[in-house]
C-alpha cells in the first residue's frame, strides 16, 4: 500500500512537472465541447432558393414571397432558363430550385391542373428530402388559402406533445454524446501513452522487477488520470451548463456515479490498449485514430442506432460511450434518477471488469 | 594544421552562460579525450564543435572549416556517435551502413565493397540482413563506430561511446579507436570513465563552463601528484559550484 | 542522398508491426463499413399505444402505423403514465393516445383527438417521428373517406408540386458520406503520420544526430513527407477503387479535378501537420494537440452536419478547415459532376490556407532551431 502510493505521487509529479502538456489535456476537451456542441446541428434554415419563373404572374409571385418569408428559406434570385441550374447547384449557389411552367397563372385557373417543380440538390438526401418537405407545406398552405377549405368529413384531429425539449435545442442531443467521446478518447489517449512511454524508456522494466502487483501498477498508472479526468469533467459539465444551456434535470449523484464509473472503464481501455502496443505510435493510433471513427459513429451520439443495420447495432452495443450517452441524455434532459439508468451501470461495470480481467493478463510480468 | 581549433567559443542561453570563452587545438591524428562532470557544459561544447549550436561569440575551425560559416562542410568531413543515438534499430545491419553511406554521397559500389570488407573485420558477415535491435549491446556499439567512420572523415566525434558496456568490450572498442588514429582520424572524445581516459593522448577536464586543466595524462598526473586519472579528476571536479542535473 | 533517407522510412514503415496493415485496414473501414451507420435518416421509431376505445378502427389504425415501414410498435401500455416511463428508459419514442369513444365518433362525424407525444431530446428525430405519424393518421382518415365517400376520389388538386431530387437521385446517403469519408484517409497519412514521426526523432533523439552529418533539415523533413504523399495518393486511388468496386460510385467530373484538389490539400494537410511538430516535443503533446485539430476540422468541415446549418460563428470558423473545401469539391466531382471551374470557390480558399500554413511552418521551425 505504501509503495502503490509513492508510486502514484511519483505519476503526479510526471503529470505537474511538464505544464505544456498539463494545459493542453485540461484545455482542448473545454474547446472541443464548446465548439462541437455549439455547431453540431442538423437544423435547416436559411437555405438560400432560387426561381425559375417564365410566367411572372401574381400567383408565382405569391408563392416566391411566402418561401421568402418562411425561416427556412431565403430568396437567392431569379434564374434566366432550366439550362442554369446545373451550375447554380455546382457552384453551390442553391440549396433549392423552384421552377413554374410557362404558363403558370393560366394553367391553374382554366386546366384546373398547374404543376411547381421542386428541384433540389439531392447530394445531401437528409437535406434535400427536409427541405422539399418544408417548401411543399408552404406551397400547400398558399393553396389552402386560394381554395377556402370546406369541411372535411371523417377527419381525426391530432395534438401533439413535444416532450423535453419543446423548443427542439440540437445542443440538447449533442452535447451528452460530444461529452461522452471526448472524456472516452482523452482518457483512453491519456494512459496508454503514459504507459507506452514507460516500456519505451525501459522504465517498465524496473516497475515489473519492483515487488508490487500488476494490478497496483495498474491502478497507479490510471489514479492520477483518474484525477486529472475527474477535473475535466467538472469543467466540461459547467460549460454545458451555463455556455451551451444544457441544463442537468435528474439526480446529480446519478449523474456523477456513472461518469466516474464511465470514466474509469476509458482508463482501463488506455491500459489495455498499452498492453498490446509496444510504442507510443502504436498507443496513440489505437487510441486516438482507430477508436474515434467507431466511437463516434456507432455511440448514438450523431447518428441514430436504430436507422443501421442489424450487424452495427449489436457492434454498437460493445461502444462503452453508446451507453453512457443514453444515460446521460436520461439524466441532464429526462431528469431522471438511478432506477432509470440501471442498465447502463451494469454494462458499464461488468466491462470495467473484463477490461481490467484482459489487462492483468495481457499485463507481462516478465518482458520477452 | 590543427584539426579542431576552438577560440574563446562562448555560448549563453539567456543568462546562464554554458560554455565560458574555451580555447584549445585538437592535432591531427590525435585522440583527445573531453572530460568534464554532469552539466560543466561538455555537450553544448561539442554541439557547437559538429554544428549543430550556433556560437553566441568565438570561432572554431573544424576540419579547416569555419563552424560560423561553413558548418555544412564541417558536417561533411566529420563523424559522429552518441550512447543515446547508435543506429536506426528497425533496419538491418546492412540497410544502416547503405543509408549512413549514402547520406555521406558515397558511391553505391563503393559501399558496397567497403561493407563486404566492414562485415568481415567485425565478424558480422552472418548478421547482415539482422536487425540491429536484435544485436548484443556492445555489438551494436562496435558497429555504431564503424559506420561513424565509414565515409572516412577527418574527425569522428564520439559521446560517452561506451556507455553501459562491460570493461572487456570497452577495452575491444579502443582498440578500434586506435585503428582509426593509426589511419589518420583525429578522435574527439568525451567519457565517464577514468581510465578511459588514460588512453587519450591529450585530456581536457571543464569545470562551469570553463576549460580548468588540460594536458597528457601523464603530465596531469606529475602535476597533480596524483596515481591515477580518477584522483586528477577528483580534485578538478571538486571546484565545480554549478549543481550537476 | 534524398533517395536514401527515403528508402529508410519505407524499410521503416515495412518494418513496424502495426503501421502497414493500419494503413491498409482503416481505408477499408471507412469505407466499407461506417457508411452504414453514418446515416441520419430516421427509421424503426417505437411507439408505444395506449388505446382507451380497444375499437375495430383504432385497432385498424395502429395496424396501419406498424405496416408504414416507419414505425414499430414497441408496446401497448393501458394509460399514459405507464408509456411515458417506456419513454424515460428509451424504448418507446412516441406515444399515441386514442381517446375514448374514437371509433364512435368517426362514424357519428365529429373529429375525434388523438394524442401524439414524442420524445424530442433529439429534436429532428421526435418532430420527424410525430409529423410522419401524422401523415400516416391523415392517411388513415383518407383510406376511410374513399371507402364510404367515393365521389371523394373524383376531387383534384388544381396546383401539384412535383419534387424533383437531382444528382442522388435514389437518396442514398452512403452515396453522400462516401466520398467525404476518404478525406479522413487522406488527413490521417499525410497529414499526422509525417508529423507524429518527426515528433518520434525528436523525441528519441535522433533528429539532432540526423543534423550532425551532411542531411539539412529540409532535406530530411522532405525525406519525412514524400514517402507518406506516395502512400497517400495510394491509398487514395485505393480507396476510390473500394468506392466503386463496393458502391458502385464512380466520379461523374473529372478524375485531373480530383487530383488536383487532393493535391493542394495533401500539401496544405502536410504543412499543418509540420506546424505541431514544430511545437510539440513529445508524442503525447503532438496527439492532443492533433486530436484536437482532426476533431475541430471533422466537425466543422460539413462532414457530418451542413455547415448551413452551423451558427454564424462556427461558419467563420469552418472557412479555416481545409477539409471543408476537399469535402465539397470531393462530393461535386462525384454526385454533381462538377468541372474545375465550378469548384474555383474551394481551390482559391484553400490555396491561402496552404500558403500560410507551410509559410507558418517554416517560421515556426527558424524560430525553434
Amino acid at each position: 500500500m505504501h509503495a502503490l502510493f509513492a508510486f502514484v505521487k511519483k505519476e503526479f509529479h510526471h503529470i505537474l512537472r511538464d505544464k505544456w502538456t498539463l494545459i493542453i489535456l485540461l484545455v482542448t476537451p473545454i474547446l472541443m465541447l464548446i465548439l462541437i456542441g455549439f455547431a453540431m446541428s442538423t437544423e435547416v434554415k436559411g437555405t438560400t432558393f432560387m426561381v425559375v419563373d417564365p410566367s411572372r404572374d401574381a400567383s408565382t409571385a405569391e408563392i416566391v414571397e411566402k418561401l421568402s418569408q418562411s425561416v427556412y428559406f431565403s430568396f437567392g434570385g431569379y434564374l434566366r432558363n432550366e439550362g442554369e441550374i446545373d451550375s447554380a447547384f455546382r457552384q453551390g449557389k442553391a440549396g433549392l430550385i423552384v421552377a413554374f411552367p410557362t404558363q403558370f397563372e393560366a394553367e391553374r385557373i382554366h386546366d384546373g391542373k398547374a404543376q411547381i417543380a421542386v428541384i433540389t440538390d439531392a447530394s445531401d438526401p437528409n437535406t434535400a428530402k427536409t427541405l422539399t418537405t418544408y417548401a411543399n407545406a408552404i406551397i400547400s398552405e398558399w393553396m389552402q388559402n386560394k381554395y377556402t377549405a370546406q369541411d372535411i368529413p371523417l377527419s381525426i384531429g391530432v395534438e401533439s406533445r413535444l416532450l423535453y425539449n419543446p423548443a427542439m435545442k440540437g445542443a440538447y442531443n449533442f452535447v451528452p454524446g460530444v461529452l461522452g467521446m471526448i472524456l472516452l478518447l482523452i482518457c483512453a489517449m491519456m494512459t496508454s501513452i503514459s504507459i507506452a512511454r514507460e516500456k519505451e524508456s525501459g522504465t517498465m522494466e524496473i516497475l515489473l522487477a519492483s515487488p508490487m502487483k500488476p494490478v497496483a501498477i495498474i491502478l497507479a498508472k490510471t489514479i492520477p488520470y483518474f484525477v486529472l479526468s475527474c477535473l475535466n469533467l467538472i469543467t466540461s459539465l459547467s460549460m454545458s451548463m451555463f455556455v451551451l444551456g444544457v441544463p442537468v434535470r435528474g439526480s446529480w449523484i446519478a449523474l456523477i456515479s456513472i461518469s466516474l464509473l464511465y470514466i474509469f472503464v476509458a482508463l482501463l481501455l488506455g491500459v489495455m490498449i498499452s498492453t498490446i502496443a509496444n510504442s507510443q505510435l502504436v498507443a496513440l493510433l489505437i487510441s486516438g485514430m482507430g477508436m474515434m471513427l467507431p466511437v463516434m459513429l456507432l455511440s448514438g451520439m450523431m447518428f441514430p442506432i436504430e436507422s443501421m443495420p442489424i450487424v452495427l447495432r449489436l457492434l454498437s452495443h460493445i461502444i462503452p460511450t453508446r451507453w453512457y450517452v443514453s444515460a446521460m441524455r436520461k439524466i441532464m434532459i429526462k431528469g431522471l434518477g438511478f432506477g432509470s439508468i440501471m442498465t447502463e451501470i451494469g454494462v458499464l461495470a461488468l466491462m470495467a471488469v473484463i477490461v481490467l480481467v484482459i489487462s492483468l493478463k495481457k499485463f507481462k510480468p516478465r518482458l520477452e | 594544421m590543427n584539426a579542431i581549433e576552438a577560440s574563446v567559443l562562448t555560448k549563453n542561453f539567456g543568462s546562464f552562460t554554458a560554455v565560458d570563452h574555451i580555447s584549445f587545438e585538437v592535432g591531427v591524428g590525435e585522440i583527445f579525450g573531453f572530460l568534464g562532470a554532469n552539466g560543466a557544459g561538455k555537450t553544448t561544447a561539442m554541439r557547437m564543435l559538429t554544428g549543430l549550436l550556433k556560437p553566441t561569440s568565438g570561432t572554431g575551425i573544424v576540419a579547416g572549416f569555419d563552424i560560423n560559416k561553413e558548418s555544412e562542410k564541417v558536417k561533411a568531413n566529420i563523424g559522429y556517435m552518441s550512447q543515446r543515438f547508435a543506429l536506426y534499430g528497425d533496419l538491418s545491419v546492412a540497410e544502416n551502413i547503405r543509408l549512413f553511406g549514402g547520406i555521406y554521397g558515397m558511391d553505391p559500389k563503393l559501399i558496397e565493397e567497403k561493407q563486404t570488407l566492414l562485415l568481415q573485420d567485425l565478424g558480422l558477415s552472418d548478421e547482415k540482413n539482422s536487425l540491429v535491435s536484435r544485436l548484443p549491446l556492445g555489438w551494436k556499439q562496435k558497429l555504431a563506430f564503424s559506420v561513424s567512420i565509414f565515409h572516412s572523415p577527418k574527425i569522428v566525434f564520439l559521446d560517452e561511446p561506451t556507455g553501459g558496456v562491460d570493461p572487456a568490450a570497452r577495452r575491444r572498442f579502443w582498440e578500434m579507436i586506435y585503428d582509426a588514429a593509426d589511419k589518420g582520424i583525429t578522435v574527439f572524445v568525451t567519457t565517464h570513465y577514468m581510465d578511459e581516459a588514460e588512453y587519450c593522448d591529450r585530456v581536457s577536464i571543464m569545470v562551469d563552463g570553463g576549460i580548468e586543466a588540460l594536458d597528457s595524462p601523464a603530465r596531469m598526473k606529475h602535476h597533480y601528484n596524483v596515481s591515477s586519472m580518477d584522483d586528477v579528476f577528483q580534485m578538478i571536479a571538486r571546484k565545480a559550484k554549478r549543481m550537476a542535473d | 542522398m534524398l533517395k536514401y533517407l527515403i528508402q529508410k522510412e519505407f524499410l521503416q514503415i515495412k518494418r513496424n508491426s502495426f503501421l502497414p496493415r493500419m494503413i491498409l485496414m482503416f481505408p477499408i473501414m471507412i469505407l466499407l463499413v461506417l457508411p452504414f451507420a453514418a446515416n441520419f435518416e430516421i427509421k424503426n421509431i417505437n411507439v408505444a399505444i395506449v388505446d382507451h376505445d380497444q375499437s375495430m378502427l383504432s385497432e385498424r389504425l395502429v395496424a396501419k402505423i406498424a405496416s408504414s415501414g416507419y414505425f414499430r410498435i414497441a408496446g401497448y401500455r393501458y394509460n399514459d403514465t405507464d408509456a411515458l416511463r417506456m419513454v424515460e428508459l428509451g424504448t418507446a419514442d412516441t406515444i399515441l393516445e386514442i381517446p375514448y369513444g374514437f371509433e364512435s365518433d368517426l362514424v357519428k362525424g365529429s373529429e375525434p383527438e388523438v394524442l401524439i407525444s414524442a420524445d424530442t431530446v433529439n429534436g429532428t428525430k421526435g418532430s420527424l417521428g410525430s409529423a410522419y405519424l401524422t401523415s400516416v393518421i391523415q392517411d388513415f382518415s383518407q383510406d376511410l373517406r374513399l371507402e364510404s365517400i367515393p365521389q371523394y376520389a373524383k376531387n383534384t388538386i388544381p396546383v401539384v408540386v412535383e419534387p424533383q431530387y437531382r444528382y442522388n437521385t435514389n437518396l442514398s446517403y452512403p452515396d453522400y458520406m462516401v466520398p467525404a469519408l476518404m478525406v479522413i484517409g487522406l488527413l490521417l497519412i499525410t497529414g499526422f503520420l509525417p508529423a507524429l514521426n518527426i515528433v518520434g526523432e525528436k523525441e528519441a533523439g535522433t533528429i539532432e544526430s540526423m543534423n550532425v552529418t551532411p542531411v539539412n533539415k529540409f532535406t530530411f523533413i522532405l525525406s519525412k513527407l514524400i514517402p507518406y504523399w506516395i502512400i497517400g495518393f495510394s491509398v487514395f486511388t485505393f480507396m476510390m477503387v473500394l468506392a466503386f468496386l463496393f458502391w458502385g460510385l464512380a466520379p461523374t467530373g473529372s478524375l485531373a479535378t480530383l487530383y488536383l484538389t487532393a493535391i493542394l490539400f495533401v500539401f496544405t494537410i502536410s504543412g499543418f501537420g509540420l506546424i505541431i511538430s514544430n511545437y510539440a516535443n513529445t508524442y503525447q503533446q503532438a496527439m492532443f494537440m492533433m486530436f484536437f485539430f482532426v476533431m475541430i476540422f471533422d466537425f466543422l468541415s460539413g462532414l457530418f452536419t451542413p455547415i448551413t446549418s452551423m451558427p454564424e460563428w462556427a461558419k467563420i470558423i469552418s472557412y479555416g478547415s481545409p477539409l471543408r473545401y476537399m469535402i465539397d469539391v470531393l462530393r461535386g466531382v462525384y454526385l454533381k459532376g462538377s468541372t474545375i471551374v465550378d469548384v474555383v470557390y474551394d481551390l482559391l480558399p484553400l490555396g491561402i490556407l496552404m500558403l500560410t500554413f507551410n509559410v507558418w511552418a517554416i517560421l515556426s521551425y527558424r524560430k525553434k532551431s
